[in-house]
């Protein structure tokens, strides 16, 4: 059971260059920090995808055991846990999140 | 869950740092701030880690949401002013 849903983000994260974990959507962020993740990628205007774990409880679950983090949101980049919503915001306020999503 | 015990959580894990924790919304979300050397040279998501680790279980249930600021005493000097 838990290799499923492990088989599953690990195609989720692969499929798409930038993926965001989040509760809710974008234009429909559950959670405060989760609006604050999304914004901050509107801000960087990256196209990205988004998986709500609140329509998903093994993603929910799944996601904290695949990454060892234990809260939502979480931003994958290339296939690498990049963190949360904390450190998403230390990096975009030091160029560093745009750099790694962008790199020149 | 009160911020003391998140505190001496942390303090208990990381025993040379300096923490300061804040109730920000009845009792499940809270506002830490950590300063310790071990984080020096640590990236954030490894820092982030420790203190994740330093709280262990509570991180299951009793806290929900939890913002963190890790920083080395220079960093905190850098921001707060020495």
């Amino acid at each position: 059971m838990a290799q499923d849903i492990f088989e599953r983000i690990k195609q989720q994260v692969d499929a798409d260059r930038v993926v965001l974990y989040m509760k809710g959507t974008p234009s429909l962020p559950q959670c405060g920090f989760s609006n604050v993740a999304a914004e901050i990628l509107n801000r960087i205007g990256v196209e990205y995808k988004t998986y709500d774990v609140l329509q998903d409880p093994s993603l929910r679950e799944g996601i904290k055991q695949f990454s060892s983090w234990p809260t939502i949101p979480q931003l994958y980049v290339d296939g690498e846990f990049v963190g949360g919503c904390d450190i998403m915001r230390s990096m975009y306020e030091s160029g560093e999140l745009e750099q790694l999503i962008n790199p020149d | 869950m009160e911020a003391s015990r998140l505190q001496a959580m942390i303090r208990k894990a990381i025993p040379d740092a300096e923490v300061e924790a804040v109730d920000l919304q009845g009792g499940d979300h809270f506002d830490v701030v950590v300063v310790s050397d071990r984080f020096r040279g640590a990236s954030l998501v490894d820092r982030h880690r420790m203190v994740y680790a330093a709280l262990g279980d509570a991180m299951q249930g009793p806290v929900h949401a939890l913002t963190i600021r890790a920083w080395t005493p220079a960093e905190r000097d850098e921001r707060v002013g020495g």
